[in-house]
C-alpha cells in the first residue's frame, strides 16, 4: 500500500504534472540552461538535490514551528529565506567535500534560489496533499514529491537540451531564433506530455 | 532621461517578458482568463512599486554584501501583504491564482529591478520605473490571456462569446500558453527588426 503511493507520487510528479511542461514552473532555468546537454544535466542534478533537501526541511519547519506558534502568515518570508540559506550551505559543503562535484554543479547552485520551482514544491507540499488535497502530506511523502519534481524538471530540461542541440543546425527564420522557437518547441513537448494525463494510476 | 520616458520604457522598449526575458512562469501559468491576468497585474505592480520605493529609500545604508537577502525580505513582506489581502477580500481570485501569489517573491522582475534600478536611482524615478515595469508586465499578461480565453474557452470575463461553438481547449492548457507566448515573441522580434531596418 505505502510503496504503491510512493510510486504514484513519483509517476505523477515526473510525467503527469511535470513541473515545467504542465505546471509552468521553473521556466527561467529551462530556457537559460537548455542550450547544451552537459550543463543541462548539471543543473538538473543540482535541482533534484536542492528540491529534495528543501522538502525535507520546510515540511517539519511548517508543521512544528509555524503552525505551533500560529505564525503561518510568515510562510513566504520563512521559506524563501530557508531556501536561500540552504543553497548557500549546500554550495559551501560541496566546495569543501568534493571539488569535482563543485566544478560540475557550482555555477548552477546560486541560480537555484531564484528558481520558482523550488519554492513551488515547498508550498505545494503544504497546500496540496496527495491524493486528497485536505490531508497533510507527511514528511516522507513530501520528500518523495520533492525528489520526483526534481526528476521531472531534469527530464524536461534534458529533452529540451537534446532538441536545441539539433535545432542549432536547422534553418530557422531570423526573428524566430532563440527564445521564440524554444517556446514553440516546448509547446509541442507539453502537448506530448499532456498525453500522460490519460494514465490511470 | 525625462520622467515620462522612465515610466514608459517598461511598456515596449524594456518590456519585462518580451524584450528582457524575465518573469515567464506567471506569464504562462495564470493567463487562462482575463480576470486572472488583471489581478496578477495589480498584485505584481503593487509589489514592484512598493519594493522599488523602499529599496531606493534605503540605498544609502544597505551593505552591499548583505543586500540580496535584504531585498528578498523586503519583497517577501509586500508579497505577504498582497497574499493576505487577496485571501481576505477576493477569495475566489485567491483560489484560482493559487501558489502564484506567493511565487511573486521569486519573480525575477522584482529582484531584477531592485538590483538593476532601484538601488542606484532616486525615489521618484524608482517609483515610475516600478509602475512602468508593472504596466508592461501586465499588458503582456492581458494580451496573452485575451487570446487564450477567447480561443480556448470561447469566453471573455466568463461570458460566452459564440453560442454553440466548441472552443479549442488546448489553448487554455499548458501547451497553448507556450504556443501563444512563442508567437507573441516572434511578432515582437519581427516588429522590432522592421523598425530598426527603416
Amino acid at each position: 500500500m505505502e510503496i504503491r503511493i510512493f510510486f504514484t507520487i513519483l509517476l505523477s510528479t515526473i510525467l503527469i504534472n511535470n513541473y515545467v511542461l504542465s505546471r509552468n514552473l521553473g521556466i527561467c532555468p529551462f530556457l537559460g540552461v537548455s542550450k547544451r546537454l552537459d550543463s543541462a544535466l548539471g543543473m538538473g542534478l543540482a535541482v533534484i538535490f536542492v528540491m529534495t533537501l528543501t522538502s525535507f526541511i520546510t515540511h517539519p519547519l511548517y508543521k512544528y514551528v509555524l503552525v505551533e506558534y500560529n505564525i503561518t502568515y510568515l510562510i513566504t518570508i520563512v521559506f524563501i529565506l530557508v531556501i536561500a540559506a540552504l543553497v548557500q550551505l549546500v554550495e559551501m559543503v560541496i566546495r569543501k567535500i568534493s571539488p569535482v562535484l563543485y566544478q560540475a554543479l557550482g555555477i548552477f547552485l546560486p541560480l537555484i534560489t531564484a528558481n520558482c520551482a523550488v519554492l513551488g514544491v515547498a508550498l505545494l507540499n503544504i497546500s496540496s496533499g496527495f491524493p486528497d488535497p485536505n490531508v497533510d502530506l507527511g514528511l516522507l511523502k513530501s520528500v518523495v514529491q520533492g525528489f520526483g519534481s526534481g526528476v521531472g524538471f531534469t527530464l524536461a530540461l534534458l529533452i529540451m537540451a537534446g532538441i536545441r542541440e539539433r535545432l542549432e543546425l536547422a534553418d530557422v527564420p531570423e526573428n524566430l531564433k532563440g527564445v521564440p522557437i524554444t517556446f514553440l518547441t516546448a509547446g509541442l513537448l507539453a502537448l506530448a506530455f499532456y498525453g500522460f494525463s490519460g494514465m490511470r494510476i | 532621461m525625462s520622467y515620462w520616458k522612465e515610466f514608459i520604457k517598461g511598456v515596449w522598449e524594456h518590456n519585462p517578458q518580451l524584450v528582457v526575458g524575465l518573469g515567464f512562469c506567471p506569464t504562462l501559468a495564470i493567463t487562462t482568463s482575463l480576470s486572472n491576468a488583471l489581478w496578477m497585474t495589480l498584485s505584481t505592480a503593487f509589489v514592484l512599486v512598493c519594493s522599488n520605493v523602499l529599496i531606493s529609500l534605503i540605498r544609502g545604508i544597505a551593505h552591499s554584501h548583505l543586500r540580496i537577502p535584504l531585498y528578498i525580505t523586503i519583497i517577501a513582506t509586500f508579497v505577504t501583504i498582497v497574499d493576505l489581502s487577496l485571501n481576505a477580500y477576493q477569495p475566489a481570485v485567491y483560489r484560482s491564482l493559487g501558489i502564484f501569489i506567493p511565487l511573486i517573491v521569486v519573480n525575477c522582475i522584482t529582484l531584477g529591478r531592485a538590483e538593476e534600478f532601484a538601488q542606484k536611482n532616486s525615489v521618484i524615478r524608482s517609483l515610475l520605473d516600478g509602475a512602468g515595469m508593472g504596466l508592461g508586465f501586465g499588458l503582456t499578461l492581458i494580451v496573452l490571456s485575451f487570446f487564450r480565453e477567447v480561443l480556448g474557452a470561447n469566453q471573455l470575463f466568463g461570458y460566452t462569446l459564440i453560442r454553440g461553438m466548441e472552443p479549442a481547449a488546448v489553448m487554455i492548457l499548458a501547451p497553448g500558453a507556450f504556443f501563444t507566448l512563442g508567437l507573441m515573441l516572434w511578432a515582437m522580434n519581427t516588429i522590432n527588426s522592421r523598425r530598426r531596418s527603416k
